[in-house]
């Protein structure tokens, strides 16, 4: 049984759509990614699974049950990170998770224990004692955390884990969640618009735009649609001859060929696939070219990302681009 | 229904409206009039200026108030003097409505801290993220609302007898206080009253989006209770057990109606729960 399910899902506030038609499927202990900008529909998504909100159209299903009817018995064995921490600043660390504990039905004495280890694990014991109001961003980001994983739920849904962080806070908390679903076969629905993160963590995602979904599948499914083929970056030590080109493009498998420096020593190579990357060398080198590096472009999530959204990355301020300088498409 | 998460929420906001200072100054004074300068004034201001003063004896204002007395009171002043039927009308009767101002206050404000104050601070999220139902979540609130209000008020009660007893004590001779009309006052009347105090916060909480505003929105509902007051004191109303337990009845059916009405608005379908 898959762990989410979604059948045309719609919700609507008054005229506005905010999430249109979803219909995707979540398996068990998939770590899934909902990628969108600001107002795309991701929150109102997973308040739909998690029945505060009830569908205007289409259903869903969370662990076989309908979260509009059976909503009670579903949140027992979900965990939400909210997009804001919504912890109770004026009480405790410690009394903070014991609440939510009790809300969550979990008994007394192992609550107790639970949040303890919690504390500990998610480096807040110094501070459990101490009230929440003056925790730093990070610190009541992993209590939020903490407090979602509390109850040990099968589905963990995070909204926008990280977006109001600073980077090293940002990945203490990354690593929280990846050592916290990995090794626990959880299933996880990731909001997100900060594209890396989900590059890191998601075994598979969803763009969503304006509540509508436009694509779903693996990094390299979603790559292979948007794009027929793999350029690969050739770089030779010499000017190669001036022939060179013609040569390349005749070559099986090879969809475009161009010159990327007028010196002639790099060359932009399309291929089908890289199996054809071996033919291709074999061309330059019999021409003469004393090839040095061979690079076959990657695609990055945020590639297949703007290239969905149908926008230039450098034009989208609402999400944030911190590119490692791998520059794949132009 | 699940006691344990009830409890823990109720608990969980008794201790956050006791936190919230902004809201108990005020509310911490309020009674002190009421209960003790209020009852002093009454019995102690004829005494200290009659003699003193050239203006007529007040007890002969007392005398056309009484007048007003309905007849259901008459026999509670049967017998007394001039001076004991002042301190029995004024301080057993015409106060009475004054006393009721405190459900409403306490439950009003707590009920603003809960549910509006709940959302302003971005805690209701998480909330409606677990396993509580919606009735639970609202039951829990209900009791951090109405209870403390109940309690509170029937300390002010108790103050108030002393207070009433013992300065009326060289006229009265004797504990007279409360009549019989006090107790479904503070049993049947007081209640339905923070019910309503409760259920005013959470319809407003559904109109306003801080605690403040809620509160002072709140503030108006002393209105009721004035209109009361001058009912009481024009004799429109007579407090007596009977009375008392028909404007309880009625009190209660629009709580009922109140209530009904905030279930549906207090609910994860009601997308105003969520800013
Ligand atoms: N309670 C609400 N009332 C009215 N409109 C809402 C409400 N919540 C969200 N919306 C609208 O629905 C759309 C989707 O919002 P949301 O799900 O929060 O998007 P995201 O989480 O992806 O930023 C937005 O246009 C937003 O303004
Ligand atoms: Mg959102």
């Amino acid at each position: 049984m898959d762990a989410i399910q979604t059948d045309a899902l719609s919700r609507r506030y008054g005229n506005l759509t905010a999430v249109a038609d979803v219909t995707l499927t979540v398996a068990r202990g998939e770590v899934f990614g909902v990628l969108g900008p600001n107002g795309a529909g991701k929150t109102t998504m997973v308040r739909l699974l998690n029945g505060v909100l009830a569908p205007s159209a289409g259903s869903c299903r969370v662990l076989g049950l309908d979260p509009a009817r059976q909503g009670s018995g579903l949140r027992r064995r979900t965990g939400v990170l909210t997009e804001s921490p919504a912890l109770y600043e004026r009480m405790t660390a410690r009394e903070n998770l014991r609440f939510f504990g009790t809300m969550y039905g979990m008994p007394a004495g192992k609550l107790a224990a639970r949040a303890d280890a919690m504390l500990e694990a998610f480096g807040l014991a110094e501070r459990a004692d101490a009230k929440v109001g003056g925790f730093s961003k990070g610190m009541k980001q992993r209590l939020a955390l903490a407090r979602a994983l509390l109850h040990e739920p099968e589905v963990l849904f995070l909204d926008e884990p990280t977006a109001a962080l600073d980077p090293e806070a940002a990945r203490r908390v990354t690593e929280l969640i990846m050592e916290f679903t990995r090794q626990a076969g959880r299933t996880v629905f990731l909001c997100t618009h900060y594209l890396p993160e989900a590059q890191r963590l998601c075994d598979r995602v969803a763009v969503l735009n304006r509540g509508r979904l436009i694509a779903t599948g693996t990094l390299a499914e979603l790559a292979r649609t948007l794009w027929h083929g793999t350029w690969v970056d050739v770089e030779c030590l010499v000017a190669s001859a001036p022939d060179l080109l013609e040569a390349v493009r005749v070559v099986a498998g090879v969809t475009d060929a161009r010159l990327d420096e007028p010196d002639g020593t790099r060359l932009a190579v399309q291929v089908e696939g890289e199996e054809r990357i071996p033919a291709v060398v074999r061309a330059i080198v019999e021409r003469g070219g004393q090839v040095v590096r061979v690079n076959a472009r990657e695609h990055t999530l945020e590639d297949v990302y703007f290239e969905l959204q149908g926008e230039p990355a450098h034009a989208q301020p609402a999400v944030a681009s911190e590119t490692s300088g791998r520059g794949g498409r132009r | 229904m699940n006691w344990r998460a009830v409890g823990a929420l109720a608990r969980k906001d008794l201790w956050e409206v006791r936190m919230n200072k902004v809201a108990w100054i005020p509310a911490a004074i309020v009674p002190m009039v009421i209960v003790v300068l209020l009852p002093l004034a009454f019995i102690l201001a004829p005494n200290l200026f009659a003699p003193s003063t050239g203006t007529p004896d007040p007890n002969a204002n007392v005398q056309t108030l009484t007048n007003l007395v309905p007849s259901s009171m008459v026999t509670e002043l049967h017998g007394l003097n001039d001076a004991q039927r002042w301190v029995v009308f004024s301080t057993g009767f015409v106060s009475a409505p004054m006393l009721l101002l405190l459900p409403l206050m306490f439950s009003s404000i707590a009920g603003a801290d809960s549910f509006v104050g709940e959302r302003e601070r971005k805690t209701l999220e998480a909330l409606l993220y677990t396993p509580a139902t919606d009735s639970e979540l609202f039951l829990g609130k209900v009791i951090a609302s109405v209870v403390p209000a109940l309690l509170l008020t029937w300390m002010s009660f108790v103050v108030y007898a002393v207070v009433v007893n013992a300065a009326g004590w060289n006229i009265m001779q004797r504990v007279w206080f409360p009549t019989a009309a006090w107790w479904p006052l503070m049993i049947w009347v007081a209640p339905a009253i923070a019910t309503l105090g409760m259920a005013a916060a959470v319809l407003i909480s559904s109109r306003v989006s801080t605690f403040m505003e809620a509160y002072q929105l709140t503030g108006t509902l002393v209105v009721i209770v004035l209109a009361l007051v001058v009912a009481q004191a024009t004799g429109v109303l007579s407090l007596s057990v009977g009375v008392t337990l028909l404007v309880g009845a009625a009190l209660w059916a629009v709580d009922a109606v109140l209530v009904w009405l905030g279930v549906r608005l207090f609910s994860r379908g009601a997308v105003k729960a969520l800013a």
